[in-house]
């Protein structure tokens, strides 16, 4: 196991150096020039080749690969045109509340849509089956920007009844220990702070978790549905096993390889989701500070954020072919 | 203080999270009141929301608004504004004197005041802050960072622009005495010295937590986290993405701040910035969409307009025919009705322009000529230069609200259809603000009729006129020698009084030139809730919020 995993890290570095060369033209092939959304209206011919002086935009593009290579290589992600902050800083200031609320969301999606699917394959035919199927196809169609909009519309603007913009009252002196919010308010028992932050999720991650929502839905309907007419399961019926040992033993156990693939891949995915979510309720995470990155050109911003986000979603493929040996003996690696 | 989004349905959307349902018996606890304050403040903290996070909050790196309105409450310049206005009063020096030439500033300071951390502010402290802008390393000397400092004084101590640079010295007398000298007159020196930029800071701090030669000083230990000015507000904290809280500073030398702590929070969107105020996260908020105005009156809120300051103008590229006809230009201006294109597209209250900078500003004048809506004199001026039925190119931004321009598409679309209406065929081009448009207009000669507009910084005719007109530029592309040496002359005479018939004059010229058509003056809008009193507004958005007050 230690072995497969330390293959699979190794592998990462040749990902990493090509996504590194990609993201780095790509970056540079986006119409636009930093300098001069820094400068804005104020900006001069000379004021636009000082700045680009200053940060080496004027060297030639090789030149300037090799220098962002050898400042990655010293750990050294380099700093924000528009904010001078340095993008490692920014990043890890602002992913514990990406990170909250894609854990929320990917919560929500699991504990609500494993039983659905679960329930509409064992009802198969029936109303339920008919709701839920049809209920998640909606889900899978809907952009997440356009429900986040038509959520923050019906619960916030018109009926008023949750917070619409950021992650927590300004109002409130919080203590943080985390920066995972709700964590945070029950650590230090200021429940008033830990329920305020629970309010701020609600939207944004009902939001985020549709879509996910949606496909595992359907991804344990088809599942179940095909490990119900397995031979073995008939038998264990014939062998009068309880139904609810049948249930877990046999169908769900069986059935939840692909479901955890799935989960894996709408984790990864989620970052997608939280960029358009965060935006939309000014939830001030990555995935806000990167929509205003590729607004402002911020080419280091970029680069480190997408890199980030690469790594984190290699890590989370990692772990879901780990837990494939857990939930399935079958293919354990040795 | 309490979290004003209604609490009641709050408990009800309970239901629809389980898993919150754990914490639901929390939500009767009673809230804290903001900050705890004491004495003769009115208390609580005030919750108030820009379209951004700050950059820094080490004034002198800062040029985005939003860095300007949290370092103005910390931070104070000599200079200040006339409540409401844009024209300069005594702040931090209590009064000034102007050397005949324009070379020499005498300054008599106020005497008594501290920085927030102990330390004396006097001649000296002022002479810190003015050799340390002076001698700010190559590094730091970019627009991007010192943009203010180097159209002012032109150049640092060193760098390639070190003989252009007009700073000669600065010379303390006493503890309430300084003068400045400078090597060229300049008549914006006073009301330059009310931007934030050119704030006093603490030396102490600055040299315990500062560090200018950093590759970035916009984020060094002093600019996120330890900024001391004389101001009425002390830095309590930035959580970066969410809030920048300050504190009542009750040792503050002139009138204290009623409320205990103020909360700046950045939310990008209008529209969300609107709905935030009225469910009660936020108190206030800047830069109100012209469609949200109504909704908000109609709700109780309180719309504050400020007096504008700012510009928008329809410019025309004369490197695109017909547009170097002057005809075609003429007829263009006749072919729009401002007064229309300000009821479907601008804030209620926006005057229609003439010329290009408002009427505050020094050299405005009502001899210019005017181009008054008259759809036949275009029919007939377009006859008479063979472009009748001409196509040209309209550029406008998407994806943006500026302060002269809060709906670009809508104001687009009424002029368009103007010009439609005289026959022209109008080929739109539109562009995301953010890089692409800016760059197309004033980077390239690829465009032909454009939508932009300027915020003025400070009272300064120069800041206005020689910005557009000034020199070359491929936003307009035109080469006018008498134009461009005009603005140079008058640039250079030493009072702002003496400037006056200069800039009146120019103004003239620009007019029957007719670069662009000036359209309107949008007025910027801020909403309140309710309870918030005693803001006051300013055209160059010196607004401290020391005077103001909620209702609890």
């Amino acid at each position: 196991m230690l072995r497969f995993v330390l293959r699979r890290l190794a592998l990462m570095v040749p990902v990493l150096v090509g996504l590194s060369i990609l993201l780095f033209a790509w970056v540079r092939a986006l119409p636009g020039d930093p300098a001069r959304s820094l400068l804005g209206e104020k900006a001069t011919p000379e004021g636009i080749a000082r700045v680009r002086e200053l940060y080496g935009f004027d060297e030639p593009l090789l030149t300037q690969y090799f220098l962002y290579v050898k400042a990655l290589l010293s750990g050294d992600f380099g700093d924000s045109i528009k904010t001078g902050q340095p993008v490692v800083e920014s990043f890890f200031d602002r992913f514990p509340a990406t990170l909250e609320l894609g854990i929320t969301a990917l919560m929500i999606a699991v504990v609500v849509g494993v039983p659905l699917g679960y329930l509409a394959a064992r009802h198969q035919g029936s109303p339920i089956d008919t709701a839920v199927v049809s209920t998640s196809l909606l889900g899978v169609v809907t952009p997440v920007f356009f429900l986040a909009i038509l959520l923050k519309l019906v619960f916030a603007d018109w009926l008023g009844w949750l917070p619409t913009t950021g992650r927590q009252d300004a109002r409130i002196n919080a203590t943080h220990i985390t920066d995972f919010y709700v964590l945070d308010g029950i650590l230090t028992r200021e429940w008033d702070a830990a329920w305020d932050a629970v309010l701020h999720l609600v939207l944004p991650a009902l939001a985020l978790a549709t879509i996910p929502l949606a496909i595992i839905v359907r991804i344990t309907r088809a599942s179940v549905a095909e490990v119900v007419n397995e031979d073995y399961v008939r038998t264990a019926e014939s062998k009068g096993l309880s139904s609810a040992v049948i249930s877990r033993r046999h169908i769900l156990r069986n059935a939840l390889l692909p479901v955890v693939t799935t989960i894996g891949l709408q984790a990864g995915l989620l970052f997608s989701g939280a960029v358009l979510t965060e935006t939309v309720f000014a939830f001030n995470g990555v995935g806000q500070y990167l929509f205003d990155a590729i607004g402002s050109r911020d080419y280091p911003v970029l680069q480190g954020y997408i890199l980030f986000i690469a790594i984190i979603y290699a890590l989370i493929n990692l772990a879901v072919d780990v837990s494939y040996g857990v939930i399935d003996p079958r293919v354990r690696v040795s | 203080m309490n979290t004003r989004f209604k609490r009641g349905r709050a408990l009800g959307t309970a239901a629809l999270i389980s898993a919150a349902l754990v914490l639901s018996g929390c939500a009767e606890s009673e809230r804290e009141g903001g900050g705890g304050g004491d004495g003769e403040a009115t208390g609580g903290t005030l919750v108030f929301a820009g379209a951004a996070e700050p950059v820094t909050l080490d004034p002198f790196f800062a040029q985005d608004g939003e860095s300007f309105r949290v370092n103005r409450q910390i931070f104070e310049g000599l200079v200040g504004t006339k409540p409401g206005t844009a024209d300069p009063a005594p702040l931090l020096a209590k009064s000034w004197e102007t050397s005949e030439d324009g070379l020499t500033y005498d300054f008599t300071l106020e005497t008594g005041v501290k920085f927030q951390d102990g330390t004396d502010f006097n001649a000296e402290a002022v002479c810190f802050n003015f050799d340390r802008w002076y001698n700010m390393p190559e590094s730091a000397q970019s627009d991007a960072l010192t943009y203010y400092y180097q159209k002012l004084f032109r150049g640092f101590a060193t760098g390639e622009k070190a003989d252009a640079a007009i700073y000669d010295s600065c010379t303390a007398e006493g503890e309430d005495k300084v003068t400045i000298k400078i090597k060229e007159p300049f008549a914006g020196f006073i009301p330059a010295m009310s931007l934030p930029a050119f704030s006093m800071q603490s030396p102490t701090a600055l040299e315990k937590f500062q560090d200018d030669s950093k590759a970035d000083p916009r984020t060094t230990e002093y600019s996120t986290g330890n900024p001391v000015g004389t101001g009425p507000f002390v830095f309590e904290s930035w959580e970066r993405g969410k809030q920048v809280t300050l504190s009542a500073n009750d040792d503050y030398w002139g009138e204290k701040a009623k409320i205990d702590e103020i909360a700046f929070v950045a939310i990008a969107d209008p529209k969300a910035r609107a709905t935030a105020l009225e469910n009660g996260e936020i108190d206030g908020f800047d830069l109100v969409g012209p469609a949200d105005i109504q909704p908000l009156e109609d709700a109780g809120f309180q719309i504050v307009n400020r007096d504008a300051f700012n510009i928008l103008y329809l410019g025309m590229n004369q490197k695109t025919k017909p547009l170097d006809d002057i005809r075609v230009r003429q007829a263009i201006a006749h072919a729009i009705n401002k007064d229309e294109v300000v009821s479907a597209s601008l804030p209620e209250g926006t005057p229609v322009a003439t010329q290009f900078m408002p009427e505050l500003v020094n050299g405005w004048t009502d001899e210019v000529p005017t181009y008054d809506f008259d759809p036949e004199k275009a029919k007939q001026l377009l006859a008479e230069a063979g472009a009748e039925g001409a196509t040209i190119e309209f550029n406008y931004p998407t994806d943006v609200s500026r302060p002269y321009m809060p709906s670009p598409e809508d104001t687009f679309n009424v002029i368009r259809s103007q010009l439609e209406a005289v026959g022209l065929k109008v080929k739109p081009v539109a562009d995301r603000w953010d890089p692409d448009y800016l760059d197309k207009i004033a980077g390239s000669a690829n465009h032909g009729i454009h939508l932009l507009g300027w915020t003025g910084d400070y009272n300064d005719s120069d800041n206005f006129v020689g910005v557009f007109f000034g020199a070359e530029n491929p936003e307009w592309g035109f080469k006018n020698e008498e134009i461009f040496s005009a603005v140079t002359e008058a640039r250079g005479i030493p009072t702002a009084e003496e400037q006056t018939p200069f800039y009146e004059d120019l103004n003239v010229q620009i007019m029957e030139f007719l670069p662009g058509v000036p359209i309107a003056h949008p007025v910027p809008s801020l909403a309140f809730a309710p309870g918030v009193e005693g803001f006051q507004q300013s055209p160059v958005n010196d607004e401290v919020f020391n005077t103001v007050t909620i209702e609890e």
